[in-house]
């Protein structure tokens, strides 16, 4: 009698898991609580262990499946439980057949006398179904099983290209019938969309009050910055958790360094500005830090990491904020970054800058200080996985040894995406941050 | 002939319904490419020596048939003369123009072509062993291994006999026995048997499980039973053969089984108990890649192998044995080493039994569906109800869907009749493609055609089939 094995109740609002390794196979005689699979449950892997004695008939489950409790694991051939009543007559129930032949319980398939109909009984053990198929030339059913997704092949193929997994879509179609479109949506509905470029998964928006009721308006269409902005901003906003830790860091030593070195950068072309320091210090934290040099893609349950390090600097310009990115910044002496930031932001205010010299970013600088502000809470630069703010350095009194002496201390705010990024492993990065700002030397001893 | 390049970016080794599409597209997708078989053109065991040939001669046999029944419509052509030699030059004639044509598509795409023996001497590198003994060594970024399979043999019954023949023998037709017993109620045992039937000989067939075609479904094997028992002399179900003897004028064969005679007299014997991947002598111990206990090269939903840059595609790759199944399995394979992203995940792989009534079926079969536990609904609609049917004078036909309770998929289609063979590629559609009853009951189906007999089964689901009265179950 055919025996169900399902997963049992993981407790602690665990519903689904993953497996890990399926123990057993067709053919295996189990006990109860013996081990048939490991599941992994985001809290811990555990055996999961079978609640029927028998002789395995068919498994059900592979390992990297991910499975939910009351899914079907094993079918056993084994003592008859409760399940019996349900199981039985339901198999092979048919329009045509107006009687249930009665049949021994042989162990390959019915037979093949003319006057046989197929009847409610199963045919028991997969395991002789087996030796049958090694005696004869039987063009057999696929291995590759029936995963009966309600999906063309060509619907298959692009779920596939644009990494959506077709038997998590819901179809619209009649009978479930998955579509192109249905996978779209799927696409575009999920809390990380595997496509930033073009407009994002941007909820609809509320409608608005008629404003003319209360005073005179005036409209003015968004120009394209504008709506690029104001789209990547939802986006980010909307997809990623961010946490903002706000820390100030001591640079009175690097002012008084800063200062009598800017002449060097200016015979080279640049201009040995905090950004440009600030520029080499992160490039150096990225690379010791590489979660911060990475993006998430949650379409794949994938981390990318980045062999390069592209920084971009925020620029406030006539037209809105635009990002240019100064590639492979750790490669560059902070002389060069000056040279190069000094460009590019020209380049940037001269309406110059290409849709590529924006691109290939892992990480983004944004200072306020030029405006006055301390600490704020700036926004992530969809897809990186943080972003440096930087305020306005300030004189403040501080104890020095005892005594109180003028500091210049400057205020930086490190957003990071939690999916990714632990508040402890934030706390390390902001913390080298500071080290290497409060103590330069720490750059080229540590970075 | 050219000698073989040290270096080739993807080697395909056979060049069977695997070997040779795999071959082609990669020279359409612009890849380097060489293709390694033992014969002078591609084409396989398919078209040497299977699909090809058998389906030839069973043209001829189920010409023969018909003709006979013509009589009950008025047409008598007597007996027929059989000139076998003029036959297999026909059949001889079939196969050059196919492998001929092949050999053109091959030097069409500029494909290096070698007719050697490959032999994998580490994970990177092959010896190719020309018929004269020649050796070169070849050595690749990539490659598919496409060897198929040969006719299984089981010790007790290989006998060295020139009366006991494989399939492979029995295709060259040598001559029409007597009487033959063929060992094996599969598609292979029952094919060629009614085609020796058809040209005279008394055929048995002995078969170890309970029903012919034991992995088909009960009723549409029932069908076909019926009319092999009129042109076979028996048929012995349930039951083994123990031992061949070679008694010098015949094989005498000793049965064991309920209700068949201990031992019988044929003048020949053809087994045709399965086929077995060529895997065992490709120094395939030289790399790391897997095969499992029956001898099929372990390969994952892109047919690689256990070695990443090598893949494994058609029989040598795993079941079911088909060329079909080998052809869409090289493609996946040869994307793949292109680039991009292919899976191999036909839901419905259509099988096709040449008999006649010929039986052919796709997607999840009701047999398998039991197996699985798997609650289904399935829908029958038999040729007794179809016209076109009557006017071939072919009844003998059943259509019938497995049909997914909730949602109304189909989920599986099979057809014994005449024409099963060509009338299930509809089905196979209908799988992949999702579709309900509902669709196939609203897609208009010519009249009168078998083909009306799919629309119909799933009238009869809906309970509104004009042809059938339903009666309620």
């Amino acid at each position: 009698m055919p025996v169900e094995v399902k997963l049992p109740d993981l407790g602690e609002n665990v519903d689904a898991g993953d497996v890990v390794k399926v123990l057993v196979k067709a053919g295996d005689t189990v006990k109860v609580d013996d081990p048939l699979l490991e599941l992994e449950t985001g809290k811990a892997t555990v055996e999961v262990p079978s609640t029927a004695a028998g002789k395995i008939v068919t498994v059900h489950v592979n390992a990297g499946d991910q499975i939910k409790v009351g899914q079907l694991l094993v079918t056993l051939d084994g003592e008859a439980t409760s399940d019996r009543s349900e199981s039985s007559d339901k198999s092979a129930p048919s329009e045509q057949s107006t009687k249930s032949a009665p049949s021994d319980k042989s162990e390959s398939s019915d037979k093949s006398a003319p006057s046989d109909k197929p009847d409610g009984k199963k045919s028991q053990s997969a395991a002789a179904a087996a030796a049958a198929s090694a005696s004869e030339d039987q063009p057999a059913a696929p291995s590759d099983g029936h995963r009966s997704v309600a999906a063309s092949p060509s619907v298959r193929q692009f779920a596939r290209e644009i990494g959506v997994d077709v038997s998590q879509v819901q179809g619209s179609g009649p009978g479930g019938r998955i579509s192109t479109e249905d996978v779209k949506q799927f696409a575009r509905s999920r809390p990380a969309p595997t496509a930033y470029a073009g407009p994002g998964a941007a909820p609809a928006a509320a409608p608005l009050p008629d404003f003319a009721k209360f005073g005179p308006v005036r409209r003015e269409a968004m120009d394209k910055i504008r709506q690029m902005t104001a789209q990547q901003m939802t986006l980010a906003w909307s997809t990623i958790p961010m946490v903002t830790h706000h820390e100030e860091a001591d640079v009175t030593e690097l002012e008084a360094l800063r200062k009598r070195f800017a002449p060097r950068a200016e015979a080279e072309g640049g201009k040995l500005t905090v950004t440009a320091i600030l520029l080499k210090v992160v490039a150096t934290a990225l690379r010791k830090f590489p979660e911060f040099n990475a993006s998430v893609d949650m379409a794949r349950q994938e981390v990318v990491y980045k062999d390069y390090v592209h920084v971009g600097v925020a620029v406030d310009t006539e037209r809105g904020l635009l990002v240019p990115v100064i590639r492979n910044a750790d490669e560059k002496s902070i002389l060069r970054l000056a040279a190069d930031l000094n460009a590019v932001a020209a380049k940037a205010h001269a309406r110059k800058l290409l849709p590529d010299d924006m691109a290939g970013g892992n990480f983004t600088v944004t200072n306020l200080g030029g405006m006055g502000t301390h600490h704020f809470t700036p926004i992530i630069n969809i897809p990186e996985t943080a972003i440096l703010g930087v305020g306005r350095a300030e004189w403040k009194p501080a104890l020095v040894d005892g005594e109180i002496e003028a500091r210049l201390r400057m205020p930086l705010s490190l957003t990071y995406d939690h999916r990714l990024i632990d508040g402890a492993d934030a706390a390390r990065f902001a913390k080298w941050l500071v080290e290497a700002l409060e103590e330069p030397f720490v750059l080229s001893l540590d970075g | 002939m050219s000698n073989p390049p040290n270096h080739t970016h993807l080697v395909v080794v056979g060049a069977g319904p695997a070997g040779y599409p795999a071959a082609f597209m990669a020279a359409d997708l612009g890849l380097d490419v060489v293709l390694v078989d033992q014969n002078l053109n591609p084409g396989g065991v398919c078209l040497y020596q299977g699909c090809i040939p058998s389906k030839t001669y069973l043209h001829a046999a189920k010409l023969i048939h018909e003709a006979r029944e013509a009589v009950d419509w008025g047409i008598d052509f007597g007996h027929p003369q059989v000139d076998l030699d003029k036959m297999r030059k026909w059949k001889d004639q079939v196969v050059s123009k196919l492998t001929g044509g092949l050999g053109q598509l091959s030097m069409q795409r500029r494909i290096e072509f070698h007719q050697a023996r490959a032999v994998f001497q580490d994970s990177h590198t092959l010896i190719l062993k020309k018929a004269d003994a020649e050796e070169s060594v070849l050595s690749f970024d990539y490659a598919l291994i496409a060897t198929g399979s040969r006719p299984n043999t089981m010790p007790h019954l290989n006998i060295s006999s020139p009366r006991v023949m494989d399939s492979t023998e029995a295709l060259k037709l040598t001559e029409i026995p007597k009487s033959l017993l063929v060992v094996g109620g599969g598609y292979i045992g029952l094919e060629l048997g009614t085609v020796y039937a058809a040209l005279g000989a008394e055929v048995s067939v002995v078969e170890a499980a309970t029903g012919l075609l034991p992995r088909a479904d009960r009723d549409l094997v029932e069908l076909l039973h019926r009319r092999i028992e009129r042109i076979f002399k028996s048929i012995y179900v349930g039951t083994k053969v123990a031992e061949l003897k070679d008694e010098g004028t015949g094989i005498r064969a000793k049965l064991l089984g309920v209700d068949v005679p201990d031992q019988e007299r044929f003048e020949k014997v053809l087994l045709s108990i399965g086929r077995r991947p060529n895997s065992n002598d490709l120094g395939l111990e030289n790399t790391h890649i897997e095969m499992d206990e029956k001898g099929f090269i372990k390969v994952d939903g892109q047919r690689r192998t256990s070695e990443p840059h090598i893949f494994a595609a058609g029989d040598v790759a795993g079941e079911p044995m088909l060329a079909h199944k080998a052809t869409h399995e090289a493609r996946v394979a040869v994307e793949t080493i292109a680039g991009k992203l292919a899976l191999f995940e036909g839901q419905a792989v259509p099988a096709v039994v040449f008999t006649d009534p010929e039986v052919a079926w796709c997607g999840l079969t009701e047999t398998q569906a039991r197996i699985e536990n798997r609650k289904v609904r399935i829908a029958r609609f038999p040729w007794t109800a179809s016209g076109r049917a009557t006017t071939l004078d072919r009844n003998d036909g059943m259509t019938k869907l497995v049909l997914e309770p909730q949602g109304e998929q189909i989920l599986g289609v099979g057809i014994v009749g005449v024409g099963a063979g060509e009338l299930i590629a509809e089905g196979v559609l209908a799988v992949e493609m999702a579709a309900t009853a509902q669709d196939l009951k609203m897609t208009i189906h010519a009249h009168p055609t078998l083909s009306e007999t799919v629309m119909e089964a799933a009238e009869v689901f809906f309970g509104h089939s004009a042809h059938l009265y339903p009666h309620k179950s």
